[in-house]
């Protein structure tokens, strides 16, 4: 069991995959924590899955698939969000469109690559053991870029997450600001494909923040508990997975989605007891 | 009214939702110092008649000027109490920082809120009796102290108008005279425009009070008398225990 660690002391592709979660950790802890309590979900997932067709173009053409996530997650966030704020009522159905349509178009120039079509499933899935030396620095900056920008408009994302109309008599660029957080979504979603994959990016984007949110009293608090979840789940996830072969982005997922269902129901009671404790 | 010039003048104002009217030709002057009631039954067009006030709607047609500007450029001086109910109240923010956000305006784009941003922060909590709150989450208090955050966040920005959408929806009887006697000593300094659907209990705090059903029926310059008021709601209502000063 503990051959891990062995693995981890000695090989290079292990300690790669360490410092990925602990990248992907920083920014789906942080950026998660927006997509939960500005209730994006489905906005975030619309910008995950449009970025397959990003990625196959590239492929299909010899670019880097890296580049191709970056660019086309930034105009899915661009293209999504001025839908969400101009085609308010069809939201729903637009975003749908250019989910599939992005999937689609992926999956087509996928095909069309001449040779072996491992591809394919490694960005439907991920591959945290496959990441690449040479991906690291592109990870990094992004995950620096993210955090700066937080750190910076920390207070303006706040206000328009918690009191959009407020924070207009305030004077923010609403608009301007809530793309700017699509952005950062869409470049938190690029860093945690390579751990989990399109499909279940989602997961990781919501589950640590999620789970945060329920020990959390300020959007703070909430972003440093959630990051310190996502470094144990992606750390257990690799851990658990490792001796029995199991792919490791289904593991992380399904370790995140049991202990915040758990933290959840343990909520729930907990609530349950004080309403009682209050009513006696 | 007073012989202070107004600080709100609306003129032959109109404005429209879809194509249906929700507003009709209101003229109203509201002076400095005021403490104005604008009632009217649900869907009477008063709570978007505060918010052509705050320039976040715009008329169709007629005219709306604040401290003698567009609203857009007065917003520096109103301060704006929503309804706390249309907030999620599972949001993790504490309640020093949703007064603080008051303050955003007053900060640089890249600033950070200083000691002088709590000091005044907490000045305003204290106005309003929620100094031991700060640390709370806002979601966890009751309704009273919820609106009390609100006033206070309002009242961070030092506004000389501030405008609060029904501030005693889903607050008891007691709580609701507690705010109204706060917003009272509020008014010794500040002008307040207060949006009600409730005409039992402003009328004895407000100066003036203003019917809106899609039209102003009754201008704070005329008398209120039973027959103004049931033209207002469209049907008798229980008379005013106390008679306004107008």
């Amino acid at each position: 069991m503990f051959e891990f660690f062995d693995v981890l002391a000695k090989q290079a592709f292990m300690q790669n995959a360490v410092i990925v979660g602990l990248l992907a950790s920083l920014a789906c802890g942080v950026i998660g924590s927006y997509v939960v309590v500005r209730k994006i979900v489905f906005i975030s997932g619309g910008i995950a899955h449009t970025v397959l067709g990003g990625m196959g173009i590239a492929y299909y053409y010899g670019w880097s698939p890296l580049h191709g996530a970056v660019v086309s997650a930034l105009a899915a966030a661009v293209v999504i969000g001025f839908v969400s704020i101009r085609y308010h009522q069809y939201e729903d159905t637009i975003i749908g469109a250019l989910w599939s349509i992005g999937m689609a178009v992926g999956v087509l120039f996928i095909y069309k690559t001449p040779g072996y079509n491992v591809d394919l499933m490694t960005y439907l899935f991920g591959n945290i053991l496959m990441v690449g030396r040479d991906s690291i620095p592109l990870l990094i900056v992004l995950d620096a870029v993210i955090l700066l920008l937080v750190w910076v408009f920390y207070r303006r994302f706040l206000a328009v997450c918690f009191d959009e109309e407020y924070s207009e008599l305030q004077g923010i660029p609403v608009v301007r600001t809530y793309l700017l957080l699509l952005c950062l979504i869409a470049l938190t979603v690029v860093i945690l494909i390579q751990v989990v994959g399109i499909i279940l990016v989602i997961a990781l984007l919501t589950l640590p923040a999620a789970t945060a949110r329920h020990y959390a009293r300020s959007l703070g608090q909430m972003m440093i508990l959630a990051s310190l979840l996502g470094v144990l789940f992606t750390s257990a996830g690799l851990f658990v997975s490792y001796g029995p072969n199991l792919p490791a982005g289904a593991t992380i997922v399904v370790i995140s989605g049991a202990v915040y269902l758990s933290a959840t129901m343990l909520k729930g009671v907990a609530t349950r007891l004080k309403n009682r404790e209050k009513l006696d | 009214m007073s012989d202070k010039p107004a600080i709100v003048e609306i003129e032959h104002l109109d404005f429209a939702y879809d194509g249906s009217p929700v507003l009709e030709d209101i003229t109203l002057l509201i002076p400095g110092g005021d403490f104005l009631g604008v009632v009217g039954p649900n869907g009477s067009g008063k709570s978007t008649l505060l918010k052509i006030i705050l320039g976040l709607l715009h008329p169709n047609r007629g005219s709306i000027r604040v401290f003698g500007r567009p609203p857009e450029r007065a917003r520096h001086l109103m301060g704006y109490v929503p309804q706390h109910a249309e907030l999620d109240q599972n949001f993790p923010i504490t309640v020093m920082d949703v007064i603080l956000l008051g303050r955003l305006s007053k900060i640089p784009l890249l600033g950070r809120f200083g000691k002088k941003d709590r000091m005044i922060a907490e000045e305003a909590m204290d106005k309003v009796t929620i100094l031991d709150l700060g640390n709370r989450q806002f979601g966890t208090l009751s309704g009273g102290q919820k609106q009390r955050v609100l006033i206070a966040r309002a009242l961070v920005g030092k506004p000389k108008l501030l405008l609060l959408d029904e501030p005693t929806a889903s607050i008891d009887g007691r709580v609701e005279e507690d705010i109204y006697e706060l917003l009272k000593k509020i008014n010794e300094h500040v002008t307040i425009i207060l949006v009600s659907h409730d005409l039992g209990f402003i009328s004895s705090y407000v100066r003036h009070v203003a019917c809106v059903n899609r039209r102003l029926v009754c201008n704070p310059t005329q008398d209120i008398t039973g027959d103004v008021i049931e033209a207002c709601y469209g049907g008798p209502v229980q008379m005013l225990k106390h008679t306004c000063e107008i």
